[in-house]
């Protein structure tokens, strides 16, 4: 028993030094991915070295502002989070969901094997990204989107009328 | 030809995550439509999104105002029978499907029939959360998932939500569902969130309320029969239709006190 | 006179590592099918957004009313000085925490989201009954634990807060069972609950699960141990399961009473008790024929006093009788539609106005059942490894009045 005892002890030790060690490895950019991002759109809420050890905190922190407060939009929305560090896939140029390790939040949480409390509720990209993706720059509908459209309200409504 | 075999292969691999992106993409155009107050249909399609017809003053970023309180009066003499563009206004908006009579979906908003089987007189109403003043399922609610904001509305706060459901037994409006099975990627919208394990419900389209808007089942209302506004302001257009009519509330002997109110029930 | 038990760890090998093996298969089952049930969904249950609660909490809510009866048989000692209920307190006090831990698994991994077990212990909503049951649960393991300490301590100078710890934990568990029935008794706008008669009901309720349970678990132990054990006490304690059973099905009566009094229910209490549906069933022929006027009979029988059989299948038939009861409430009680209009027949797509059906599905079951393994492991376990099971509970050892009144009984009947 004793000797078990020692192995359980050892092993948490060695456990909380490793986490302990981590976070500072990461910061200093030596390991650890990194996350995508696309700064033409602006900054982000903080300098990422921050945003990696607190970005948890203001989801949390926001999300109750939101629900007590109704309070909305802006760099902390949630939204903006996923339109920013959006990742499009090569093939078809559509953002990818969090189905996909290319995802931001997968990026690094798969490297951490943390898993985040979000996706069974939250959808993972910008809707915003999906109509820009469907309309073009002149605000009309692209063409390409149109006959799609065409050919689904054929599909789905065609027979009923 | 090996080639051409080859990337056929990848090709239909590919072909089924762009089908479903497709699919997201022409869920959000059909609630594009279905948002836009105006549409005109030209050599392409051009989309005029009118948000909110009468816009309440809070901006986005504010804090809601705890003097407000949200409620609705329902005209039910001009709903009519068959009419369901209110639950498929809040299906769309809200991204909720539901077979009828199933009984696993989620259900935020129902039209429901009633009968007087002593006099045979009909009617139909929408029902959904009555925003009570005194919600039952706030009470129940173990964790506080189940709140009421400041300006009424009542909503789960999914993020606490424990999945108990003893807000669905205690709802005397049978307003709240259980999420019983994962919601795929491209059903979900991003300002409704609901998932698997949580209970959910109307939350008078919040989002649509704090961007100053009304909820989507008011604007799709093609009679007018849905006034959505501040039952605490008496000089909003609610308040003083409510003061010049009777109004009722359902189940008003349960104390409640419905921001949801009816000027006719069976 | 001061009586002095000596108490002893379970002496069996083989019986023990069988059952407790048996128990642990069963846990493992049961932690399978909530873990199915999470991953799939309730989807894959029989429970919808009508019968919210299903089999689990059938299970759950009848281990947890029970785990308050059992630590009745230590207050019976305790609290009312009842000499030979005084060697069964350890028993009683391990066993009722057991059932609970039992039951609070069941409820907990049938929750949409047993993942937030944290958030459950962390955020409350003090206004709501079921916060305060959380707090009432986890403060009668406490209070439990602090009871068993008293009275297994060495120390005199612990020993002497055995009847404040006693008292203490009896009030406790009155007050937790209070809690348990106004889960129900609370719900406004369902025509079944709405009554304050659920909390008394469902602590007459606990005195009968209860005392049932721990009847068939002791004789179990002390059988399978091979330790002495005296008709008398057993008779004994079959007579009070007698009274016990009658008074909750007192309260039972007197529910459907006063519903059936008021026109406004008298649809749902037709319903549920008298339309020979199978929630009419559950509850005459499960609750009331086998589950109260069948031990009735067996308890007060001549056989009774001289043999283990009668009060042991009046036990068996009050869990029976009793699960049939907390079904018959729970699923029947969701049942019955909620009345948005009164008077009227309504209809629409999301089922209003109908009498829901519920097929309990078998991952459901198996929870159930798993709890209860759970249960029933804690016990064994705990036997093995503290001295809780008193060496003899013959009559002469228990209370010498018992073994005389035992002799004259034996005497008249020769």
């Amino acid at each position: 028993m004793r000797a078990l005892g020692k192995y359980v002890a050892a092993a948490l030790v060695t456990g909380v030094l490793g986490v302990g060690a981590m976070p500072a490895a990461t910061m200093a950019g030596e390991i650890g991915p990194k996350v995508p991002i696309d700064k033409s759109k602006g900054s982000c809420v903080l300098p990422g070295k921050e945003m990696r050890r607190v970005h948890m905190d203001i989801l949390k922190h926001r999300r109750d502002l939101t629900m007590y407060q109704g309070i909305r939009g802006g760099k902390q929305a949630l939204e903006a989070c996923l339109t920013c560090h959006m990742v499009k896939d090569e093939k078809t140029g559509k953002p990818v969901t969090v189905a996909s390790p290319k995802h931001f939040c997968r990026v690094c949480h798969d490297f951490a094997a943390v898993q985040p409390d979000c996706w069974t509720c939250h959808k993972s990209v910008p809707e915003a990204a999906v109509r820009e993706a469907m309309i073009g720059p002149d605000g009309k509908m692209k063409a390409s989107m149109m006959a799609q459209l065409r050919a689904f309200v054929q599909r789905e409504h065609g027979g009923r009328k | 030809m090996m080639d051409q075999g080859a990337r056929d292969k990848t090709a239909s691999g590919q072909e089924v995550s762009r089908e479903d992106e497709l699919n997201e993409a022409r869920r959000a155009f059909m609630r594009n439509i279905a948002a836009a107050s105006v549409i005109s249909l030209g050599g392409g399609l051009t989309l005029f999104t009118v948000g909110g017809s009468q816009a309440q003053a809070k901006k986005p970023e504010e804090p809601l105002d705890p003097k407000k309180r949200w409620g609705m009066l329902i005209d039910t003499t001009k709903c009519s029978d068959g009419c369901q563009k209110c639950v498929d206004a809040c299906k769309q908006e809200n991204g909720w499907e539901a077979e009828p009579h199933s009984p696993h979906d989620v259900q935020w908003i129902r039209k429901v029939n009633v009968k007087d089987p002593a006099t045979g007189f009909m009617m139909s109403l929408p029902v959904m959360c009555q925003h009570c003043a005194n919600p039952p399922c706030v009470d129940v609610c173990p964790t506080g998932a189940s709140m009421q904001r400041a300006d009424g509305i009542v909503r789960v706060n999914m993020h606490i939500c424990i999945g108990c459901r003893y807000c669905m037994m205690a709802c005397p409006y049978k307003a709240r569902s259980f999420v019983h099975e994962d919601i795929p990627e491209e059903k979900k919208r991003f300002h409704a969130p609901m998932g698997k394990g949580c209970v959910t419900s109307c939350d008078f389209c919040a989002h649509r309320v704090d961007a100053g808007k009304i909820p989507a089942c008011a604007e799709a209302c093609p009679e007018g029969a849905m006034l959505f506004g501040d039952l605490n302001d008496p000089n909003s257009a609610l308040s003083k239709r409510l003061k010049g009519i009777p109004s009722y509330q359902i189940r008003e002997d349960l104390g409640t006190d419905t921001g949801i109110r009816y000027t006719r029930l069976p | 006179m001061k009586k002095h038990f000596h108490y002893e760890y379970l002496q069996s090998k083989v019986g023990y590592y069988t059952a407790l093996g048996g128990m642990g298969v069963l846990a493992l089952i049961g932690l399978a099918a909530a873990y199915y049930m999470e991953h799939h969904g309730h989807a894959v249950t029989g429970m919808t957004n009508e019968i919210v609660w299903g089999m689990p909490h059938v299970f759950a809510v009848f281990l947890i009313i029970a785990a308050s009866g059992i630590l009745n048989v230590a207050s019976i000692g305790t609290v009312f000085g009842k000499t030979p209920y005084k060697p069964l307190g350890r028993l009683s006090a391990v066993m009722a925490a057991a059932v609970l831990a039992g039951g609070l698994m069941i409820l907990v991994l049938d929750l949409g989201r047993p993942d937030r077990l944290v958030v459950a212990m962390t955020k409350y909503n003090f206004r709501s009954i079921f916060a305060w049951n959380i707090y009432l649960y986890n403060g009668f393991f406490a209070v439990v634990l602090l009871y068993l300490y008293t009275q297994m301590s060495q120390d005199f100078r612990v020993r002497r807060y055995y009847t404040a710890a006693g008292t203490l934990a009896f009030l406790w568990r009155l007050i937790l069972t209070t809690g348990t029935g106004s889960i129900f008794g609370w719900l406004v706008a369902r025509q079944p609950y709405d009554l304050a008669i659920f909390a008394p009901m469902f602590i007459a309720l606990s005195f009968s699960f209860g005392l049932a349970i721990f009847i068939l678990l002791m004789v179990a132990l002390m059988k399978g141990d091979e330790r002495p054990l005296g008709h008398g006490l057993v008779n004994r304690m079959g007579r009070l399961l007698g009274v016990f059973v009658a008074a909750a099905a007192y309260f039972t009566v007197v529910w459907w009473l006063t519903d059936l009094y008021a026109a406004e229910h008298r649809p749902m209490v037709g319903y549920l008790f008298f339309s020979g549906n199978i929630y009419s069933w559950l509850y005459w022929l499960g609750f009331m024929a086998l589950g109260t006027i069948a031990p009735l009979f067996l308890v007060f029988s001549r056989s009774a006093r001289t043999s283990f059989k009668p009060v042991v299948t009046a036990s068996i038939l009050t869990v029976l009788g009793g699960i049939s009861l907390v079904y018959f409430v729970i699923i029947g009680g969701q049942s019955y539609p909620l009345v948005l209009f009164p008077g009227k027949q309504v209809s629409s797509t999301y089922n209003d106005g109908m009498f829901y059906s519920y097929a309990p599905s078998l991952p459901e079951i198996l929870l159930g059942l798993g709890g209860m393994a759970v249960a029933v492991a804690i016990v064994l376990v705990a036997s093995k490894t503290l001295r809780i099971l008193p060496t003899t509970l013959a009559d002469a050892a228990v209370d010498p009045h018992l073994a005389t009144g035992e002799v004259a009984e034996m005497k008249k009947a020769a």
